[in-house]
């Protein structure tokens, strides 16, 4: 089914454009069709897995290619974005469904859906189109509204994340868009396979090369790789909390590190002095984001720090190339957005109950919030990498892949990784949900029925992901979506074809 | 190839104002001085000597300036709009919580 491809994009920007008509009379339509957009783009998504073998393109408008050269803009559907496609619309299922209770006691929902359906369609956009400009589109809709849902409750330090946030991201995208433009004036033209099929006839210059450090430098700065992470901090925890899991959770793979890996990967064409490159910027924001988490008090901030870190574990999957790298690092992508997801989330509860995100003024919260704790409980041991939970599958296999490819000093730092990941989720498990109070908490109650939902099934989901590399189960889910990186520019003939 | 330099010149002072300039708004024009640097690129990327409008019937075999770049700068400029309404919005909502533009004084968020 080709027509489904533009669904994707269509639906959420729709819903968009409806409900600020339909909202202002009606003030539940927010939720009701937000939630029915996320149900059915994960259906659709979820429906999609069985093509996962297969590159379908989408000629959007029609505008096929002319004498072999393709004209209009293409929307490509394989293993990879298919992939990305159900963890983004994982997420903002769940986002929308937590939205309901959480975002009551702020003052305009359906500006928040709104801006909520851009951002989704922008990310979904970003992860089917096969087209440098298209992308520069779609990233630019998903980063402006993730800038005004920073900003949401405009207050003075969500303004001011907001303004930090905006002037780091305008300066990544300014990046990409210059790369892109470099790019168009090597090879005449944007279609992402065309590009990679000229580059594989003209050969690499040092152009080219400039290219790669633009991309690196722009898609670093929107993915918070470390040297580029300074607004991270501050923007994700400024956000209401289900903007919080969408960008720490999905955003930032989606519009940061899956075209960084595309590029490279299937366009440009990927080689060793990138991949060095990718694993020590994958060292760095291991070992620094690991390390600030453990000086935070602020649980949203810890959180955010923590989400550099296991960045870098994605990254460094990438930057090794090996199959078993590849498929450590598209795991646990899949895995931190669940896991950090469910974190942020459970952090949302607690301000909704408890009304702090100073660990010090919390305690004794597993007696108060049960389901809370308990899914705070999944999610950290499946950070931390404790046996059954998923985080701890896609952290050995990782390590196990730098093992194989001879970089044992890789391996140690990314044991070390993991060791910080457990000092600082232990520190926020111990003072938020153990510890003695900081001040009386009598009177805080479990949050609300659809947030218990939201996380209950982010919490199922953290305990069964595990499943996923089960025989049989990881070759028709896994290995084709390593598959369409591994092929590396055989991605060009796959979509000229 | 110096037209491309300059280009890339303007791009790098958008860049001097964005990181050392302290008022919101100096940060704000250097990040359109960067963004427009990036749309003056790409249209002269399109640029051919001698070429003509590419939209007259019936002149085959003469030389055209390339229309894309142009149609996607138009957009590009309609993206940057978007972008510098709201981040100027930001900094009026800025100064009515600090009183200031200067991001010396706008530090609640450290650590």
């Amino acid at each position: 089914m080709v027509n489904s491809i533009p669904l994707f994009v269509v639906i959420p920007l729709g819903c968009a454009f409806i409900l600020p008509v339909i909202g202002r009379r009606w003030e539940r339509a927010g939720d009701l069709f937000a939630n029915l957009v996320t149900v059915t783009l994960l259906g659709l998504a979820i429906w999609s897995v069985r093509f996962i073998r297969e590159t379908t393109v989408y000629h959007v408008g029609g505008w096929g290619a002319v004498n072999g050269i393709p004209i209009g803009i293409y929307l490509v559907r394989d293993g990879l974005s298919i992939f990305m496609l159900v963890v983004v619309n994982l997420i903002a299922f769940v986002a929308t469904l937590y939205s309901i209770n959480y975002m009551e006691h702020f003052t305009d929902k359906t500006k928040y859906y709104t801006l909520f359906m851009l951002m989704l369609a922008g990310m979904n956009g970003v992860i089917l189109t096969g087209d440098f400009f298209n992308l520069y589109v779609f990233m630019e809709i998903a980063a402006i509204a993730s800038y005004a849902l920073v900003a949401f409750g405009t207050e003075a330090d969500e303004l001011e994340a907001a303004f930090k946030y905006q002037v780091m991201g305008s300066v990544g995208s300014g990046f990409i868009l210059l790369g892109i433009i470099l790019l168009y004036s090597y090879t005449g033209t944007l279609n992402m396979a065309d590009v990679g099929r000229v580059i594989l006839d003209k050969g690499t210059s040092n152009l080219v090369w400039f290219v790669n450090v633009l991309f690196i430098v722009g898609f670093g700065l929107k993915a918070a790789v470390v040297p580029f992470h300074m607004w991270l901090p501050d923007a994700h925890p400024s956000a209401p909390a289900p903007i919080s899991a969408m960008l720490s959770g999905v955003l930032i793979e989606s519009i940061g590190v899956y075209p960084l890996t595309r590029i490279m990967y299937n366009v440009i064409g990927f080689d060793g002095v990138l991949s060095n490159i990718l694993i020590v910027l994958a060292i760095i924001s291991m070992m620094i984001g690991g390390l600030l988490a453990l000086w935070q008090w602020d649980y949203k901030r810890l959180l955010a720090y923590s989400s550099i870190s296991q960045v870098g574990y994605i990254l460094l999957g990438i930057g090794l190339g090996t199959p078993l790298g590849l498929l450590g690092a598209l795991f646990h992508l899949f895995n931190h957005s669940a896991f950090k997801g469910l974190l942020f989330l459970d952090s949302g509860s607690i301000v909704y109950s408890v009304g702090t995100r100073d660990l010090r003024e919390m305690g004794e919260l597993d007696r108060r919030m049960p389901i809370t704790s308990k899914t705070n409980l999944v999610a950290a041991m499946s950070i931390a990498g404790v046996p059954p939970f998923n985080g701890f599958w896609s952290k050995l296999i990782i390590i196990i892949a730098c093992i194989q490819a001879g970089r044992y000093g890789v391996a140690g730092w990314a044991i070390l990784g993991s060791i910080l990941t457990f000092a600082y989720i232990l520190k926020a498990e111990r003072y938020a949900f153990y510890g003695k109070a900081g001040r009386d908490l009598a009177d805080v109650k479990e949050s609300p029925p659809f947030m218990c939902v939201a996380l209950i099934i982010l919490a199922v989901i953290c305990v069964v992901a595990g499943l996923m590399l089960l025989p049989n189960v990881r070759e028709t889910i896994l290995f084709p979506v390593v598959n369409t990186l591994t092929s590396g520019t055989e991605y060009i003939w796959r979509v000229l074809r | 190839m110096i037209h491309y330099l300059l280009g890339i010149l303007l791009f790098v002072i958008g860049l001097y104002g964005v990181l050392v300039k302290r008022n919101l708004f100096k940060i704000i024009i250097g990040l359109i001085i960067m963004e427009y640097a990036t749309f003056l690129l790409f249209a002269l990327v399109g640029f051919r000597e001698h070429g003509t409008a590419p939209i007259q019937p019936g002149v085959a075999g003469k030389v055209f300036v390339d229309p894309l770049p142009q149609a996607l700068v138009l957009t590009a400029i309609v993206i940057g709009l978007g972008t510098t309404a709201l981040i100027a919005g930001l900094a009026v909502r800025i100064y009515e919580k600090y009183g200031t533009l200067d991001i010396r004084k706008i530090k609640k968020l450290k650590g």
